[in-house]
């Protein structure tokens, strides 16, 4: 089985593969990097103009007072979500296959999380006042608001980004000591800076190990938390298919879904920019795909699950919205969506798909279009058939939107890149570990050495102490 | 306070009628009967609160300001007086005109929604807007079944030439771009009417009539009729009283013959503005 080739590998040809993709990439990443950055600079352009000009540069209008910055929104924050899933329930489950590519996931989550913070902010009508919305002391004595789901979403996702910025740190403690022991020049400092001094010894691997397993219980419930709050933007509202009690799960779902297929996405570039294939195996690839398969399938259950709470319901404005949805003007967003997302993840069903990269790649990027579609068809439909007959309009979004939508994917492809370059991309010690067990289940002579080695160490240390 | 206290008193927190004490409860009762579709209500409207014109092309891509509007619909054809206006593109009747403006809810769902709580209640029964509060998250008229919040797409007052800006109301502010707006049931009338009456040493009684609403005072027909709800003697009330429509109810309890109703009120919403169906002459 390839699973088990890894074992092969000798350590230092670990870290000096890692270390590579810190230094010499494929050519190709530096015209991705400059596009995104091309990308990007659109972005700001459009978004200074519409701060100048008023947000009706963006063709939103009454009744369609959201559009494109919400579904995108809540897409960016639902992409942050599978990169503390691998990472953290994986953890917690013990599942090795995660080591070679949680590292990566955890970097998207964090990348998407700051990318999903620009959508509200700049879909404020006011955004030089957006810190209002904190609980700021001030001398007025005025609160927030504290019964608004956006309130709570702006708590969610501060706390939310605090905790994967905290996650992916400690996580990578122990590999930027050994980028430190390699590096020169401002790497080096930068390294050094960062590893807080991490020297290896057993005391300190028990602290890291504790510290690492304790967050990873506290992310696990705050991912939920924080996707059920979005989707309370919703839930919480009075608008006909907004308000509906199994939006948090059906949001967290459609959240794990879209973050698994952007993994497979990533896993794929990384895979070949960087020359990962002797880590990120096909074996690994068959995992993850068949863990976004079960989440696909969950998915689709809550999905029909909410169209038949809703048909059954018997509510007229309900009722009416769901029909707009299928056969109204925005019928081909749905329809696509449950192309794209309902039967397309199907694929993934033959192994020949799973094994396949680039068979991967593209089924990865249409099952993300799915459910870029589906956050679009929850945010635009029911405003442009809601309860007053007379506001009824059907509006597309504009092109100051679709360019702040596109800079939004250079803009995360942009971080997510310098981030591969700046710090390592795969987890060393952890992959390491990995060769270890499987080493371990080959062979029983080289564990003893491997163990005595071990055992010394621990002498050591309590030595010094 | 304390949960102790809390837990005792929870049915007084429950209860529908938050304002009990209070003396004043504004309301609306509208007569589709008289209304005759002619908009000088909504131009009232504009002339009083300060309302941008907005000119064609910002009309016709929804960016307009109005917050008074004359909604048309087209009834079905029913009886045979009707028979042959299905046909007809422009039936000569059949057409069905509802002015809509903010409904003052008491259960608003604007209020409970927004995230730096610049629109909320006050005791006398209004839904009141802070424009120098509110961020612009729009997240209230997503929320307003009614749809009547108007949100400043641009900076519409920006280029106001010269000698135009003297014929902006000075009771009311001039809101810039960003903001939420929607009728206030004319604030700025009620308050003066108020500080008057206070002055000549009442403070929970003014009389029925001493002010109109914008709309109210242009309306031709006298469609529209504005006062105080809590006050037994004013029209307003004996209108409700007559059409048997009551606050704290999300479905009316009545007779056949009475035209009262509040437009989607089976959301419990709580509106504060009664319409008065329209009879046609095929139902005579």
């Amino acid at each position: 089985m390839s699973d088990y080739s890894m074992k092969d590998i000798e350590w230092a040809k670990i870290n000096r593969d890692v270390l590579a993709s810190l230094e010499s990439p494929r050519k190709e990443f530096w015209i991705v990097l400059g596009v995104c950055l091309v990308l990007v600079l659109c972005g700001v352009a459009a978004e200074a103009y519409q701060y100048n000009e008023g947000l009706g540069v963006a063709l939103m209008d009454r009744p369609h007072f959201w559009q494109l910055y919400i579904s995108n929104f809540v897409f960016w924050i639902g992409m942050s979500h599978s990169g503390t899933l691998l990472s953290a329930i994986l953890l917690l489950t013990q599942a090795d296959w995660r080591k070679p590519i949680y590292r990566f996931a955890e970097a998207m989550t964090l990348f998407s999380i700051l990318t999903a913070a620009i959508f509200p902010v700049i879909h404020l009508g006011r955004v030089w006042n957006m810190y209002w919305v904190l609980p700021y002391p001030n001398e007025r004595t005025i609160w927030p608001n504290f019964r608004s789901p956006l309130l709570w979403d702006a708590a969610a996702i501060t706390t939310y980004a605090t905790s994967s910025i905290l996650f992916l740190y400690v996580g990578m403690i122990p590999d930027l000591a050994i980028c430190r022991d390699n590096a020169k020049g401002w790497r080096k400092k930068l390294y050094t800076a960062l590893s807080i001094g991490w020297m290896g010894r057993a005391s300190e691997w028990l602290a890291f190990r504790k510290t690492y397993v304790l967050l990873a219980c506290f992310l696990v419930p705050l991912a939920v938390s924080v996707h059920s709050i979005v989707a309370s933007d919703f839930a919480m509202s009075i608008m006909p298919d907004w308000h509906i009690t199994s939006f948090p799960p059906y949001f967290v779902a459609g959240a794990l879904y879209s973050g698994c297929a952007a993994i497979i996405t990533l896993f794929v570039l990384l895979r070949y920019v960087f020359k990962f294939e002797a880590y990120m195996t096909t074996e690994i690839m068959d995992k993850t795909a068949k863990l976004t398969f079960a989440i696909a399938m969950v998915w689709n259950y809550l999905n029909l699950s909410e169209y038949a709470s809703i048909w059954y319901s018997n509510d007229m404005f309900e009722k009416e919205v769901l029909m707009e949805k299928f056969f109204g003007p925005y019928h081909w967003v749905v329809w696509g969506m449950l192309l794209c997302a309902t039967v397309a993840p199907f694929a993934m069903a033959f192994k020949k798909v799973r094994h396949n990269m680039w068979a991967m790649f593209w089924l990865s990027l249409v099952l993300q279009l799915g459910m870029w579609l589906e956050r679009f068809q929850i945010v635009s439909p029911p405003l442009a058939s809601n309860h007053e007959p007379w506001t009824w309009a059907v509006v597309w979004p504009g092109l100051v939107q679709l360019t702040i939508t596109v800079a939004s994917f250079g803009w995360f492809t942009m971080l997510f890149l310098i981030f591969c370059k700046v710090f390592p991309s795969v987890s060393m010690y952890e992959v390491k570990e990995m060769v270890f067990h499987r080493r371990k289940a080959s062979s029983r002579t080289e564990m003893e050495d491997l163990n005595k080695v071990k055992d010394e160490m621990i002498k050591q240390e309590e030595g010094l102490s | 306070m304390t949960l102790k206290r809390m837990l005792e008193n929870w049915s007084d927190l429950r209860k529908q009628d938050y304002y009990e004490d209070e003396p004043y409860m504004w309301g609306m009762s509208i007569d589709l009967n008289k209304c005759i579709g002619c908009g000088s209500c909504v131009t009232a409207c504009y002339a009083e609160n300060n309302l941008p014109v907005v000119g064609k092309e910002r009309y016709s891509t929804g960016h307009s300001m109005h917050w008074m509007r004359i909604e048309r619909y087209w009834e079905e054809p029913e009886g045979e007086a009707d028979i042959d206006i299905k046909e007809s593109e422009y039936p000569e009747r059949g057409a069905h005109y509802t002015p809509m403006m903010c409904q003052q809810c008491n259960h608003a769902p604007c209020e409970p929604v927004c995230p730096v709580a610049a629109t909320y209640h006050t005791p006398d029964g209004l839904n009141a807007q802070v424009y120098n509060r509110c961020v612009g998250s729009r997240y209230c008229g997503n929320n307003c079944p009614y749809k009547v919040r108007y949100f400043n797409f641009f900076d519409f007052f920006k280029d106001l030439p010269s000698p135009l800006e003297m014929q902006l109301n000075p009771d009311v502010s001039v809101r810039s771009k960003g903001v939420m707006e929607k009728c206030t049931f004319c604030v700025q009338r009620i308050r003066s009417a108020k500080d008057a009456a206070e002055d000549e040493g009442h403070r929970d009684y003014i009389e029925d009539g001493t002010f109109q609403t914008a709309c109210q005072q242009t309306c031709p027909t006298e469609a529209i009729v504005f006062g105080n709800l809590k006050d037994e003697q004013s029209q307003v009330k004996q209108s409700w009283v007559s059409h048997e429509v009551e606050l704290n109810h999300f479905e009316q309890d009545k007779s056949e013959d009475v035209r009262g109703y509040r437009v989607l009120e089976e959301l419990n919403v709580e509106p504060c503005v009664m319409y008065l169906d329209r009879v046609r002459d095929t139902e005579v």
